[in-house]
Parts: C-alpha cells; sequence; structure tokens
C-alpha cells in the first residue's frame, strides 16, 4: 500500500490468523444470534432461580426490579432506549399486580422473569454482521489515511497521498506475536485501561491490524446513542452495556451473555475499569463482574471437558497510551467533584452528537500525537504468565496445570466464594501488569514533575484548595525544572530496569529535547494548555486541574518520595 | 483406635516441634497424618519411642523425612516449623506442590527479605514490603494460593494434656476455613473462622512481643496492676502496629489477638514469657538463647517490629523499650520508668 521507497522502518504486519471470517467464532455466535439468546435466557433463568428458592423472594426481585427501570424510564431516558419501554414495563407491572393477594403464584413469576431476561438478552447482544465489520474496518483505515496525509504532508494534494498510514501514527509494542499464538490455541480475553471514548474504536482497529478475528466487547449504552458510533461498534463485535440498569436481573444476563460467549470461544475484550479513568491514574481497582465471568466461564470449560480438550482463556492487559486526552478537563472535574462524597452524577459525554464526534476524531487523527499501545504477555486466570503454547508458568518457572486450582478432593468443583478470592486476585495481577506495561511518555513525565514541585511549594493547602491557586501565581524556574526532571528520569529508568514500568523510546534523548517534546506534547490540543514554556524560559501552567490529570497517570509508582 | 474418616487422604503437619507435635496428635483423632521431620533421629524416635517432646504420639501418625511423598499423598497441609527456617522449607516442598493442596500453617513468625550481606542488624531501613507474613511466603515459594494460618490461644503443653481450648483457622477462602474446621474439632478443641488472614496472622505474631515483656514482669515481681497496664497498652500498640502492616482491627480483638495475649502473658508455658522471666532475673539474652531447645519467635518478632516502627513511624514504645533491653543493654528497671513517664494517656483511640 505504501510506496517502498519512503518507508523509514520497518514495520510488522501481521496475516490474519484465520484464512476466511466464516470461522470467526463472532460470526458463528451471530449466525446462531436467536440460539444463543435463548441459551444465556435459560442459564440466567436457572441460576435466578435457584437464587431465590423462597416464596417470596422472587416476587421481591421482580417487583424491585420493576421499580428502578420505572425510576429510570422517568428519570433517566436515553435516545437509544426502545420506543416500547413504557409500554413493556407498564404491562409487568400490570401482571404483577394481578398476583397480589393470590397465594402461590410462583409458576407465573417465573415466566415474568423470563420475559424480562429475554428483552434484557436481546438488547445486550451484539449483531455483528460481516459485511459491516469489513465495510467499517476500511473506512476508519481509508478515512484516517486520508486525514492523516493531508496535514502531515502539507502539500497541496496531498490528501490523496499514502505517505503515512494508521501505522505511523500508533505503534504496536509488547507480545503481539504471542496474543496472535494465544487466539489460535485458545480463547483470549483482551483487558485494556480506559483513557477515553477512542479507546473502543482504536482497539477493534489494533485487534484487526494483528490479524485476530473480531473480538467481542462489552461497549456502554449511551455510546450507542451516538449514530456514527453506533453503526462502527455494531460492525465491530460490540454487546451493550447499560449502566443504568444495576437490578441483579439485568446484571445477571449480562454476566451470563459474556460467560456462555467465552465458552463458546469469542475472543473477549472487557475494559475492566468499568468506565473511563476518570482521574488520569491508571486503573488502581478493577471491576469484578465481567473477569469473574471468565473465571466462571473457565471452569465451566474445565468441567464440560473433563478429557482436557477444552480451551483454555488467556487473560492480556493492554495499556493505552496519549499524549492528548480530548475529554481530560471534563473528566478531572468530574473526579474532583465527585471524590470524597459519592454522590452519583449524570455522565456528560464530550461529544454527545455524531457532529462533536466527528469534529473530535479529525482534531485526534490531524493533529493528536503518537499513541502507542501495549500488549502485555498472556496470563491464566490466576495470573501465571502463559509461553507460546498456552502452557501457564509459575514465577519459579515451573508449569502449572491451571486446572488443578479448581480442584477440591481430588475433583473440579465449583465454589463461588473460592472464584470470587482468585477474581480479586486476577484483577490485582492486572493492575501491576498494567502499571508493568505502562510506556512512559515524556509528557507523562514532564506533568507529573511541574505539579510535584508545585505541590511541594503548597504541601500545607489541601488537594482543592491547591487546584484553586491562580495559575498565574505558578511557575518554575527552567533550570530547576530540568534538575529535578533529570532526577525523575533516572528513578523511572531504575524502575525500568526492574521491568516495573517500560519507558518510550524518545525518553532515552537529551534532556533539554525530552522536557521540550514532553511539553509541547502534554494535552497539547486543549484550549487551556496544562504545561508551557513562557519567554522568560519558566515553566508555567493554564490549567492545573488538567496538568493534574496528566500528571496522575505516573501516580502508583512511588516517585514523589523523590521531590 | 480407628480413625473417622480412614476413605480421605490422610493430612500432613511439617515440623515435628512441640506445636507441631500437639497439633498433629489433634488431626490424628480424625485423620490419618503424616508426620515430618528434619532430622532422620528424630523420625526414629518417633517411631519406636512413640513419644516426642513430652507428648504422646498417636498411633495414627506416621513420621516421615519425605516431603514429595507427603506432597503426593495429602492434599491439606499444616507446615508448622520456625519462621527463620519457614522459607527453607518451603523451597524444598515447592517442587511437588500443586494449586489444589491447601496449606494451613500455625507459625507464629516473619520473615524478612534481605539483599545479599544484609543481615537484620545491619539493614538501615525495613517496610513493609520486605516483610513478608508465613502465608506470603507460601504463595512466594509456590504455586499453592489457597492458604490459612492457625492461631490462637494454644500452648502446646496444654493442647497435648487435653484441656479445653479453641482456635482460629483465618484463610480468604471458606473452603480452607471449612477444612481446617472439619479436621481440627474435637470435643475438647473448638474452631473458629476468620477471613482476615493478615490480622490473624500479625495478631499472633505480634502478642509474643507483649508476651516478653510480660515474662519481665513477672520476673520482677510488679504485680497483676502491672500486668493489666501491659496487656491493654501491648494490645494497642499490637493494633498499631498490625494497622501498618495491613491487618484490621478486628482480628486483634478476638481470639488470636486478646485471647492469646492473655494466655502467652500468663503462663510459664510459653518460650516468650520465659524469655522475658529469666531477662528479669538477670540472666543474658545469649546465655537464655543458648540454652532452650525451641525458638522463642518474640525475639526476632522485637527486632523486626522496631524496624517497621521506624519506617512507618508508629507509635509503640514498649516494643521500643523492649528492643533497647534485648538488644541495647537498657536496664529492665530504666525501661520501666521510661515507659512510666511516656507522655501519652489516651486510654483508647483506635476504634
Amino acid at each position: 500500500m505504501k510506496p517502498k521507497g519512503t518507508e523509514k522502518k520497518k514495520k510488522k504486519t501481521f496475516k490474519p490468523i484465520l484464512s476466511g471470517t466464516q470461522e470467526w467464532p463472532v460470526v458463528q455466535l451471530s449466525k446462531n444470534r436467536k440460539l444463543f439468546i435463548d441459551k444465556v435466557v435459560d442459564e440466567a433463568f436457572a441460576k435466578i432461580r435457584a437464587d431465590n428458592p423462597k416464596k417470596n423472594e422472587l416476587r421481591e426481585e421482580l417487583e424491585t426490579t420493576l421499580y428502578r427501570e420505572q425510576l429510570r424510564i422517568r428519570q433517566n431516558p436515553w435516545k437509544v432506549d426502545p420506543d416500547d419501554e413504557k409500554r413493556f414495563w407498564n404491562k409487568i407491572k400490570d401482571e404483577l399486580v394481578d398476583l397480589v393477594g393470590n397465594g402461590n403464584h410462583r409458576e407465573k413469576e417465573e415466566e415474568l422473569l423470563k420475559k424480562i431476561l429475554h428483552r434484557y438478552t436481546d438488547e445486550i447482544a451484539g449483531n455483528f454482521r460481516k459485511s459491516r465489520y469489513r465495510l467499517a474496518r476500511e473506512i476508519i483505515k481509508f478515512g484516517f489515511a486520508r486525514l492523516l496525509n493531508a496535514t502531515r504532508v502539507k502539500r497541496f494534494g496531498a490528501f490523496f497521498r499514502n505517505e503515512y498510514s494508521l501505522n505511523d501514527k500508533i505503534q504496536i509494542v509488547g507480545k503481539a506475536k504471542q496474543v496472535r499464538k494465544l487466539a489460535k490455541i485458545g480463547t483470549v480475553v483482551m483487558v485494556p485501561t480506559h483513557f477515553s471514548n477512542l479507546d473502543s474504536i482504536l482497539i477493534g482497529w489494533i485487534i484487526h491490524v494483528l490479524g485476530l478475528p473480531a473480538f467481542i466487547y462489552g461497549a456502554g449504552l449511551n455510546l450507542f446513542n451516538i449514530k456514527i458510533l453506533a453503526y462502527f461498534m455494531n460492525s465491530l463485535g460490540a454487546y451493550k452495556v447499560d449502566r443504568r440498569k444495576k437490578n441483579p436481573i439485568y446484571l445477571e444476563a449480562l454476566k451470563t451473555y459474556s460467560n456462555l460467549a467465552i465458552q463458546e470461544g469469542a475472543h473477549s475484550l472487557f475494559f475492566p475499569g468499568g468506565t473511563r479513568s476518570r482521574s488520569g491514574q491508571i486503573e488502581s481497582s478493577l471491576k469484578l463482574g465481567l473477569l469473574g465471568t471468565a473465571m466462571e466461564a473457565q471452569r465451566n470449560i474445565f468441567m464440560d471437558h473433563p478429557n482436557k480438550d477444552g480451551k483454555k482463556i488467556f487473560i492480556v492487559p493492554v495499556t493505552i497510551n496519549y499524549n492528548f486526552v480530548l475529554e481530560a478537563p471534563i473528566l478531572i472535574n468530574e473526579y474532583l467533584a465527585s471524590k470524597g462524597q459519592e454522590r452519583y452524577y449524570v455522565e456528560s459525554d464530550a461529544y454527545s452528537s455524531s457532529y462533536n464526534l466527528i469534529k473530535f476524531m479529525i482534531k485526534f487523527f490531524t493533529k493528536g500525537s503518537d499513541i502507542s499501545v501495549s500488549i502485555g504477555r498472556g496470563m491464566d486466570l490466576l495470573g501465571n504468565y502463559v509461553d507460546d503454547k498456552g502452557n501457564s508458568i509459575d514465577k519459579h518457572g515451573r508449569f502449572v496445570d491451571t486446572r488443578d486450582y479448581f480442584m477440591s478432593n481430588g475433583e473440579l468443583t465449583a465454589d463461588h466464594q473460592r472464584e470470587e478470592e482468585y477474581t480479586i486476585r486476577l484483577s490485582k495481577t492486572i493492575v501491576k501488569e498494567y502499571h508493568r506495561i505502562n510506556r512512559v511518555f515524556a509528557s507523562h513525565l514532564v506533568a507529573f514533575v511541574a505539579f510535584q514541585i508545585w505541590r511541594k511549594r503548597y504541601e500545607k493547602l489541601d488537594l482543592y484548595d491547591f487546584l484553586r491557586l491562580p495559575e498565574e501565581d505558578l511557575y518554575i524556574s527552567y533550570d530547576e525544572f530540568s534538575d529535578t526532571f533529570s532526577i525523575i528520569r533516572n528513578e523511572v529508568f531504575k524502575l525500568k530496569k526492574k521491568k516495573k514500568v517500560n519507558v518510550a523510546a524518545h525518553l532515552k534523548n537529551p534532556l533539554e529535547e525530552v522536557i521540550n517534546f514532553g511539553i509541547d506534547n502534554v494535552g497539547m490540543y486543549h484550549s487551556r494548555r496544562p504545561l508551557l514554556i513562557n519567554k522568560k524560559k519558566q515553566i508555567i501552567t493554564k490549567d492545573l486541574s488538567t496538568l493534574y490529570y496528566y500528571h496522575n497517570r505516573m501516580d502508583g509508582y512511588d516517585l514523589e518520595k523523590y521531590f | 483406635m480407628t480413625s473417622k474418616n480412614t476413605s480421605k487422604k490422610p493430612v500432613a503437619v511439617i515440623g515435628a516441634g512441640s506445636f507441631g507435635m500437639a497439633i498433629a496428635n489433634i488431626l490424628a483423632q480424625n485423620s490419618e497424618v503424616l508426620l515430618y521431620a528434619r532430622d532422620p533421629e528424630v523420625i526414629k524416635k518417633i517411631a519406636t519411642n512413640k513419644e516426642h517432646r513430652g507428648q504422646k504420639v498417636h498411633t495414627n501418625i506416621t513420621a516421615t523425612g519425605d516431603l514429595s511423598y507427603i506432597a503426593n499423598t495429602c492434599d491439606i497441609l499444616f507446615p508448622i516449623v520456625p519462621s527463620s527456617a519457614f522459607r527453607e522449607m518451603m523451597q524444598q516442598l515447592s517442587p511437588y506442590l500443586h494449586p489444589y493442596h491447601i496449606l494451613i500453617h500455625g507459625t507464629k513468625g516473619l520473615d524478612i527479605e534481605l539483599g545479599e550481606g544484609e543481615t537484620l542488624d545491619n539493614i538501615k531501613i525495613l517496610n513493609r514490603e520486605n516483610v513478608k507474613t508465613m502465608s506470603e511466603v507460601i504463595m512466594d515459594e509456590s504455586v499453592v494460593i489457597r492458604v490459612g494460618c492457625l492461631a490462637g490461644p494454644n500452648l502446646a503443653k496444654e493442647l497435648a494434656a487435653g484441656q479445653p481450648a479453641a482456635t482460629v483457622v483465618a484463610s480468604h477462602y471458606n473452603e480452607v476455613i471449612e477444612a481446617g474446621q472439619q479436621l481440627l474439632r474435637n470435643d475438647l478443641f473448638q474452631v473458629y473462622g476468620n477471613q482476615d488472614l493478615i490480622g490473624i496472622e500479625l495478631a499472633g505474631v505480634l502478642k509474643n512481643i507483649i508476651a516478653i515483656a510480660s515474662g519481665i514482669l513477672s520476673g520482677l515481681n510488679l504485680g497483676e496492676n502491672a500486668k493489666g497496664l501491659l496487656i491493654s497498652r501491648g494490645m494497642i500498640e499490637m493494633i498499631y502496629l498490625g494497622k501498618a502492616m495491613g491487618g484490621d482491627v478486628e482480628a486483634f480483638v478476638g481470639l488470636a489477638g486478646i485471647g492469646d495475649l492473655v494466655a502467652t502473658c500468663n503462663s510459664t508455658l510459653s518460650r516468650n514469657f520465659t524469655v522475658g522471666n529469666r531477662l528479669a532475673k538477670g540472666e543474658s539474652l545469649t546465655e537464655i538463647i543458648a540454652n532452650m531447645d525451641e525458638v522463642a519467635e518474640g525475639v526476632n518478632t522485637i527486632k523486626i517490629a522496631k524496624k517497621i516502627i521506624d519506617y512507618h513511624k508508629v507509635r509503640a514504645p514498649i516494643t521500643e523499650a523492649l528492643y533497647e533491653v534485648l538488644f541495647e543493654g537498657l536496664p529492665v528497671e530504666k525501661a520501666i520508668q521510661l515507659l512510666m513517664k511516656y507522655p501519652y494517656n489516651v486510654d483508647i483511640d483506635f476504634l
């Protein structure tokens, strides 16, 4: 595609690991969509029935769900909600009312439960279509390539040139080859960090570049409000997760969907942080719900395949590094507003319409500096690394049989409490791995250093008072900044030696170059720049909160103590 | 006597010290027990004399020196060896262990990770990262993650004498707690469960510090008021230290905390108490250690705790005073004077 002569560095290209899309697990899944939904409904139904064995329990569950759903419809309606929402729940209400006063109506209640589950599952289930997938993929590739060339090669007609492709803009580092191998022998569950709404599309594209079949992934239903995003996400194998619905029936349907899809061999993608990182920190605690479904799926596979021919599930952590997150100022303000006081706030999206989104995309892909995606080494569900053949290896280099973790008294057993603990353990391992494979950009480090220098100057203020300081009062002489930066960069290199973090290649450049590059890039397209150098060669900020956001990226490495 | 569940796999006790022996005897009432001893002489002695460390050896107990045989035969193991030998034991055992194994340890000490050439005496700082509880050592050295611990007022000699007692099995896994209860419970031995593994381990470990102090008070005949003072202030110190190291307060007010503290602080059967007692009578620490046949974990724990106090800035005057008495030659009387003048007098501030 690219003219050979202009190629500066050798780029790896990956062939698809499966020749046709026909064999893709996600294609199989969508082909048998109806059957699969029925299966999910049956399984979730059995689970909820077993969890609510007593006479009135199921009734209570239904009534609470109804109450919450009606509240949601009244208080927080979304464009994407189906038109018959009100009607459906009114009908459920009528039928529940009819049951009042009558004695044992378990049968009728179970029927209602099934109805609700069916509605939920149908809403959750993705609508993957091969043809649309291909089209969407081409649009992304073609469109972005055009945009890149139009801006980077500033010549007339550059719009039609092919000098830059998305490959130049997005670096993929880490265990790309291994994930391809693992996807052939088992089921991959990819767990990326989540900073920007762009992640969903970006990761979809990465998966394609790696030659992997499309993954299924849970995407917030709110994103489907935006028509154009909905189109892409439907095409890329997304299923819908509605964060407004927190009732147990919905959650069970969602978990069962994910669990069964993984068991069917569909490679999956979770953002285990749940939502975008509001603070800019790398996720420090993960949502255990969806991770738990992977745990359950693995145990089920082991149980269903006593001959050990079942597929193994591999967890692959991924970090995405940006110099610039468009949503940063909004995210950090939400974070600051909600911290300390856990109150509910309605999500405000930076781009709630297709127009805003396109504007953002253009800005991002034309101006935003490079993005790097680090792919971590695959792990089994207990956090043991796996080799290229999928064998789990413990930290002493010995092979481990993952099945053994689910054995008790010589038998495979389903122990939910045990699996909950395992899931907590897995989530901790993933968080550690995020920090380890995270690539430090110059922009992250300058933000961190500047913020910490200022913070130390006003140690006595609490964070909120500190952030309210007038920005005009804040400056650091270049020399002081550069001295401190050099010390911290050294500490980062030490951490890198201990394999506790990774660094971008540009971080090793001469000091001044790195600092200038970092300052130029950190949050470069915000209207109020988090860091600038003024004419007196002082480091200044125009937006301390946003600086705090970018600074947070380096949180969790215990670097604060060097100031 | 025949075993109640001969159909089940045997269980193992690793370490034939007096506590290991006592636990093996309790386990033997319900199951076949393999008892590991490092010393071939001890194995022979157990087999022929049917007696060890002053305790009769139950007929269901077989002594062995073969760790691989133990790991292949048993799913549930109770490692009960001194903390200073624990990591090494785990390194030997580890190759034979699988993730299906359950380990419930009964060692009330800490492990420290040192760099090359470093010793506990010359190392400058020691933070929580370098200090491991035994459950952490088990997970460090092996693939086993279903780990638990035993803690509580369990003086080996009283257990051996068949006097009533209770213990706590702590683990994150209900399965481990249940297994421990099933195996250990009998008419004279009650078993409680707790999910706070680290908290319970720390309670068991840290109480040994106060036990030494209690031995000192006793040796000086300072009376019961002083002991009451020590136990309650000591308890608060344990909680501060425990919190700094990642345990919850709750663990310390239960059987493994206050329960164990009261038992060891009053008993001449406790090794740690004995150390303090003899110190007060004028013996030197080296002399005492030289002619004790089993390890008093408290001595090492004080060294480690002192470093933790320095690093995490915990308020723990008793431990600090003890440290000076044990290792810096501060006369006991002087230490008590200092403590009585300590300028802090809020009774309870941890709840």
